[in-house]
């Protein structure tokens, strides 16, 4: 199939079956083309979320254009994104349109639900095949349980602290463990 | 001058959403009240709705405040101009990422910034976990067809790949929950 086409198919099937934004994304593009097309490798995954996480704009935006560019330069950035984005805007535009009452439609609402207990499973999919892959060394052990402990803790008594902080605090250890014992042998990051 | 307008507005939207679609929602609200595109009562229904549907959180707003202020021209422009910042972004890094990934200081940083995103993203899957079935943790009641369709959930997937020899894949995933959803709570 020609690449755009399959770029733009493939972004429009994420887009049409991902509720509940980005990291519920991670675990649909870790399955379709990291495993499924082998698009892109597990690590250029990662070291795109990272950035996602640090630049503005919805994290599936960033995947789609860096995964898009990656197979077809300039074009397939193109494609793909777009690909994302004509499913989510068809469905809204249709219920502007059509449907005032969208979310007093009860087997609506009801399937809604269900979907929602499916999300969360995902993202902790998402997070298992992260920890499956990363570096077996204690400092990134240490910084990973830290930051979910932080980051429930957030969570639980809604806390006012950007996970951009998290993310600065987390490279600011790092960076300090480098300067004082050197990169860890096996450079480039977390293998697979 | 709305297409100017949305354009406008969404883009700072776009721009300066940091951290998702929760982190930016301030943000949102800021723009679409001040330009008085929708009524507060109106916008945190339609948050709701955008949750509930496909896609970013963003650009489901985006198209939604687009079309109902200029009809279809609108709600493309104001779904562009969200996007655009990420996209020309993400082209950027993309292209200056090979040299810069390579200095071993940007490895360090990538090397702390990795396990930490592993670790959000680990307590945001628990938190909607926890959240879905006990509701809130400082004060639990649990709701018993959520605990049901999560087991149903997670043994679908611990058992399919046993029988297929795959992974269940995510799409599948959430056809079976919504049907689940749709089935269990009509109870």
């Amino acid at each position: 199939m020609n690449i755009l086409l399959d770029l733009f198919l493939t972004f429009a099937r994420i887009g049409l079956f991902t509720f509940g934004g980005g990291y519920a994304m991670i675990a649909m593009i870790e399955n379709s083309c990291v495993e499924g097309k082998k698009w892109i490798s597990h690590d250029e995954m990662m070291n795109i979320t990272v950035i996602a996480e640090s630049t503005p704009g919805p994290i599936a935006i960033n995947c789609a254009t860096f995964t898009g560019y990656k197979r077809a330069g300039f074009p397939g950035a193109l494609a793909a994104t777009l690909g994302l984005i004509v499913p989510s805007f068809a469905v809204i535009y249709l219920i502007a349109l059509f449907l005032d009452n969208f979310l007093e439609l009860t087997l609506l609402a009801n399937a809604l639900r269900g979907i929602r207990i499916a999300v969360g499973i995902l993202i902790l999919d998402a997070a298992a095949t992260m920890i499956r892959k990363m570096k077996r060394k204690a400092l990134p052990r240490g910084i990973m349980l830290c930051s979910c402990a932080a980051m429930l803790l957030i969570n639980i008594f809604a806390w006012n602290f950007s996970t951009i902080s998290l993310m600065l605090l987390s490279a600011a250890v790092s960076l300090a463990a480098f300067a004082v014992q050197g990169a860890p042998e096996g450079k480039g990051g977390d293998g697979r | 001058m709305t297409y100017l307008e949305l354009f406008l507005g969404f883009f700072k939207v776009g721009c300066f959403a940091f951290g998702g679609a929760y982190g930016a929602i301030p943000l949102i609200r800021d723009v679409v009240l001040s330009y008085g595109w929708l009524s507060d009562e109106t916008l945190t229904y339609m948050i709701a709705v955008s949750e509930s549907t496909p896609g970013p959180i963003m650009v489901n707003l985006a198209t939604y405040v687009g079309c109902d202020q200029a009809g279809f021209g609108g709600a493309a422009v104001a779904t562009l101009a969200v996007v655009l910042p990420s996209f020309v972004v993400i082209l950027l890094v993309t292209a200056l990422l090979h040299n810069v990934l390579k200095n071993p200081y940007v490895q360090a940083v990538l090397r702390g910034m990795k396990p930490c995103v592993t670790g959000i993203v680990l307590a945001t899957g628990l938190s909607m976990v926890l959240k879905n079935t006990i509701g809130s943790v400082l004060a639990p009641r649990a709701d018993l067809r959520a605990v049901l369709i999560t087991v149903l959930l997670l043994a679908a997937m611990l058992v399919y790949p046993r029988l297929a020899k795959k992974k269940l894949s995510p799409v599948w995933l959430i056809i079976l929950s919504a049907c689940l959803g749709a089935g269990i709570y009509a109870i």
